[in-house]
């Protein structure tokens, strides 16, 4: 499922990321690889996310967790 | 010497790489708690053990593939101008993301260190390293560091001088990508060696890895297209096998390296190093409190900028005062020397009026420090992110917006962290609303003279959110006309928040203080001085009114008013005791402007005076003259007290202290009454119906003369120009002149009114200003004023960086044009409708 589903607080593990590969590459750059394990710290269903991964809080727009595939 | 090196420092955003730059070169480059504070590399020197070493502080970067512009300045400068050395900083509370462009900096075999920033971070963690073995698996030097404190600056030092020196040698490691991969590479380096690097040569494996990784800039280098072609099938083949594109399999086998290294090598307990991080963020970015809390917190910064300011401020007008004071000492009492006028008009009225403005402007880059070094930049990021998606920008545009509060120039650097060139243009050309520093003594000289105490704070909130509101508004129009199209996807790092230190940010705002100090004894006195000049000259030969007489007539009003005087003391009407004595008072004024106090003629003329009023005295009616000389000064004595200590103590009429003083001068006045009874009412009849219109009389001679010479100005002549097309926002000729002058720079503009205003004039400082703002002007009038300086044309050094920024004048010019329409247009609006409302 898409990560803008996951709710506040979840903890959930990164399948792909569908986006352009130079923004893949950023991704991964940034600690958003296949198979990281994420932590949903704010998802207010509007509004951008924050995540935590590798102990580091990304922000992400919505749209861009629109295009992140977890489980 | 034994030579000379060049040593980069890389490393991801927001790892300390500039605070590690300052400490090495002893520069003051701009440090903050957000990635992307440095977007242009920067260099400095250090001359260590025989070694001239060139240090490069380089933008943030998360990988050796650039995605964004600062990235690539990043990437540029280590492949292309080859560093002796690479200084990897990384920030050891977050290792294994930060050793990921370790690893891309391993691979392209320049000697390369490693410096374990924020070690207190990770202390307090609870993360232990084992250096030793850590350095070998990673096959580089590590050196602990905690830059804040400058701890570890000579260790790296002595490390750079053992590696250039060869008492070290560089023993990279290489990381193994797995059987498949490692087979193309072969199959590209061959490829490599027979058709030839191209135009990017650095290490072949690292050529080959990027060419593999789909590379852009690496792909864009190569000119053969058989190496093109061998890259192509060697990246169908990997996605065959993996049935994924080959960078997400390098990159993970990049991150398995490091989990591997680390592994065996840091113990780390659970600890986060986002525990309190989370709670603050809990409210601050809270879904309901985010908007409100910076709301607040920006009002807050407004209100403390007047409350706390005031005072310093008052110090400084105080000591222009004084300094204009004993600058007029050297000229005689009623000089109209062009030097003196240059002096006290010009400079103290021009550059001491800007300078006056310091207590703010230093407040004001306290707060942006203070959210810079806090981390709540990217927090502003976040909570904007709802509402920049609104007009197709995403938050991270708002970070340049808020520096924009500080200066424009700096915050159109900055939207080089943004990543789509539509998104960049567009943020740049609306940064200018941001109200900048320089815009704020416009605010701090007006307000105060139109408003009243409790409105100023929330007025300068207001000036600012309007800014906000109009730079949204003109991104969403530009978004959806000039740069339609989809902004570039929003991902940003959250650092954890850092209490600022107390020595930084002192060193920001006095930095910034300091350059604004700068600016005014540079720009703004030269333009001040010309502005002068222009406000000056030419001078007129012949007025167009015939002063004289109007002067001849006021004198024959006062001695009229002078004879009436015999009834209210008693004297037979033809007495002319009071003409004699006052006549001789003012003939002795006139005859003393042309000297200086301490001359001969000032003094004999004096004299000449005090004994023509002494042989008066012992005629007939001589006591009466007398009395009315003593009531006369000690009425006059009482009533500058007063006066002074109204203005010395900046009093307002509406204050009980105004009360108390009030109350002690009628008392004042009723002793002297009580012991004087029968002429006190005929001293104040002399000095209010008398001495008083005559004295207004000269004055406005002097001003309407100085008006015409004002008018005949170049100044003036532009300014009256200019007035058919300002008429209709509400402004006169003299706003003329400043808005011109702003252009050059906008305190300009508080410079030039502070000389309009005051060639002369007696007074000069802000105080005084303002009450002829408050004469001359309409808070109507006053607000249409700063509407104007937000939104009109940026400066000239915000022209001439979006021109480098953007490449092209095209930007730089519509930017410029734009802005001033908008302006003209805005405030016409306002102060047309302000006028229909009755307000002007
Ligand atoms: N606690 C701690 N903070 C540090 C240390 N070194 C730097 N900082 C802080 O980390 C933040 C980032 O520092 P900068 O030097 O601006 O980082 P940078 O790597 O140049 O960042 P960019 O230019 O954005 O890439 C600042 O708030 C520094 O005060 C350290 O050793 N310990
Ligand atoms: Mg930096």
């Amino acid at each position: 499922m898409p990560l803008s589903m996951v709710n506040t607080g979840r903890r959930v593990r990164l399948l792909t990321v569908k986006a352009g590969r130079g923004l893949q590459a950023r991704l991964a750059a940034m600690g958003l690889v296949p198979g990281v394990e994420l932590e949903v710290i704010r998802n207010s269903h509007h509004g951008p996310f924050i995540v935590s991964v590798k102990d580091t809080r990304l922000v992400l727009g919505r749209g861009m967790a629109h295009k992140i595939e977890v489980e | 010497m034994a030579g000379k090196i060049t040593v980069a420092l890389a490393g991801n955003p927001n790892s300390g790489k500039t605070t590690v730059f300052n400490n090495l070169t002893g520069a003051r480059q701009h440090v903050g708690n957000y990635p992307g504070v440095t977007v242009e590399k920067k260099t400095g020197r250090r001359v260590y053990a025989g070694y001239d070493i060139n240090f490069v502080d380089l933008p943030g970067t998360y990988s050796l593939t650039a995605y964004s512009m600062e990235e690539m300045v990043a990437r540029h400068f280590i492949i292309h101008e080859k560093p002796d050395i690479v200084v990897d900083i990384i920030d050891a509370s977050n290792l294994e993301r930060n050793l990921y462009l370790a690893t891309q900096l391993m691979e392209l075999r320049v000697p390369l260190i490693l410096v374990f920033n924020m070690s207190d971070i990770a202390r307090a963690q609870g993360t232990e390293f084992e250096l030793e073995q850590l350095s070998e698996l990673l096959g580089a030097p590590i050196i602990p560091m905690e830059a804040q404190r400058n701890k570890g600056t000579l260790e790296l030092l002595d490390t750079i001088v053992a590696l250039a020196g060869g008492e070290k040698k560089y023993q990279p490691v290489k990381v193994n990508y797995g059987r498949e991969i490692e087979k193309e590479l072969e199959n590209i380096i061959a490829l490599i060696e027979i058709h030839g690097a191209g135009r990017e040569p650095c290490h072949p494996r690292w050529q080959a890895l990027k060419l593999l990784e789909a590379d852009r800039q690496a792909i864009e280098h190569i000119d053969s297209s058989e190496v093109l072609d061998g890259v192509r099938k060697s990246i169908e083949r990997l996605e065959k096998i993996f049935g994924d594109h080959p960078e997400i399999i390098i990159s993970d086998k990049r991150y398995g390296f490091v989990s591997g290294a680390c592994q065996e090598t840091v113990r780390s307990t659970t600890q986060s190093r986002y525990t309190t991080s989370d709670m603050v963020d809990a409210v601050v970015t809270n879904r309901f409190l985010g908007f409100p809390v910076f709301l607040g917190l920006m009002y807050l910064v407004f209100q403390l900028t007047f409350t706390i300011g005031e005072k310093p401020m008052f110090w400084i007008e105080d000591l222009f005062g004084w300094l204009s004071a004993q600058i007029s000492i050297f000229w005689a009492v009623g000089s109209t020397s062009p030097l003196k006028s240059l002096l006290v008009d010009g400079i103290i009225g021009g550059v001491g009026g800007v300078i006056v403005f310091l207590p703010n402007i230093l407040l004001l880059f306290l707060a942006i420090a203070l959210l810079e070094d806090s981390g709540y930049m990217a927090r502003a990021a976040f909570i904007m992110d709802r509402l920049m998606h609104k007009i197709g920008l995403h938050g991270k545009s708002f970070i340049p917006m808020l520096i924009g509060f500080g200066c424009s120039v700096p915050a159109i650097m900055a939207t080089r962290m943004l990543e789509n060139r539509r998104d960049r243009l567009t943020t740049m050309l609306v940064i200018p609303l941001m109200s900048c520093g320089a815009r704020l003594p416009i605010y701090a000289l007006i307000i105060p003279a139109f408003f009243p105490r409790a409105w100023y704070g929330p007025m300068l909130w207001i000036i600012y959110l309007i800014g906000i509101i109009l730079a949204i508004i003109a991104a969403r129009v530009l978004r959806s006309t000039l740069f339609k199209g989809r902004s570039a996807p929003f991902v940003m790092e959250l650092p954890p928040y850092r209490v600022p230190t107390f020595k930084g940010t002192l060193i920001h705002m006095w930095e910034r203080g300091w350059l604004y100090l700068k600016k005014a004894g540079t720009v703004i006195l030269g333009i001040s001085i010309i502005l002068w000049a222009l406000t000056s000259y030419p001078k007129k030969d012949v007025y167009d009114i015939d002063y004289t007489d109007i002067k001849n007539q006021a004198a024959a009003d006062f001695y009229a008013g002078v004879e009436r005087l015999n009834a209210d003391f008693n004297l037979p009407p033809e007495s002319n005791l009071f003409l004699k004595a006052l006549g001789a008072e003012m003939k002795t004024v006139e005859k003393q402007s042309q000297y200086y106090r301490h001359e001969k003629e000032y003094i004999a003329a004096e004299r000449e005076k005090d004994s023509l009023i002494a042989e008066l005295e012992q005629g007939e009616n001589g006591r009466v003259l007398s009395e009315f000389i003593e009531v006369r000064r000690d009425i006059t004595e009482a009533r500058r007290i007063f006066n002074e200590a109204v203005t010395v103590g900046r009093i307002k009429p509406e204050s009980p202290d105004y009360q108390v003083l009030q109350s002690n001068l009628n008392i004042t006045l009723a002793d002297i009454e009580r012991c004087y009874p029968q002429i006190y009412n005929g001293v104040l009849t002399y000095l209010d119906r008398v001495k008083a219109p005559y004295d207004e009389a000269l004055k406005s001679i002097y001003q309407r003369r100085q008006s015409e010479d004002m008018t005949n100005s170049i100044a003036g002549r532009i300014g009256h120009g200019l007035e058919p097309a300002i008429r209709l926002l509400g402004f006169d000729w003299r706003i003329g002149t400043a808005l011109i002058g702003a252009f050059a720079a906008k305190e300009v503009f508080v410079a030039q009114m502070g000389i309009v205003f005051s060639v002369g004039e007696a007074d000069a400082g802000s105080e005084a200003l303002r009450i002829k703002l408050k004469k001359t002007y309409t808070p109507l009038v006053a607000f249409c004023i700063m509407l104007f300086m937000l939104i009109s044309t940026p400066c000239l050094a915000t022209v001439a960086v979006v021109r480098r920024e953007s490449n092209s004048w095209k930007w730089a010019l519509f930017q410029l044009g734009g802005l001033t329409l908008l302006a003209y247009a805005i405030t016409l609006l306002v102060y047309q409708t302000g006028r229909l409302l009755g307000l002007g």
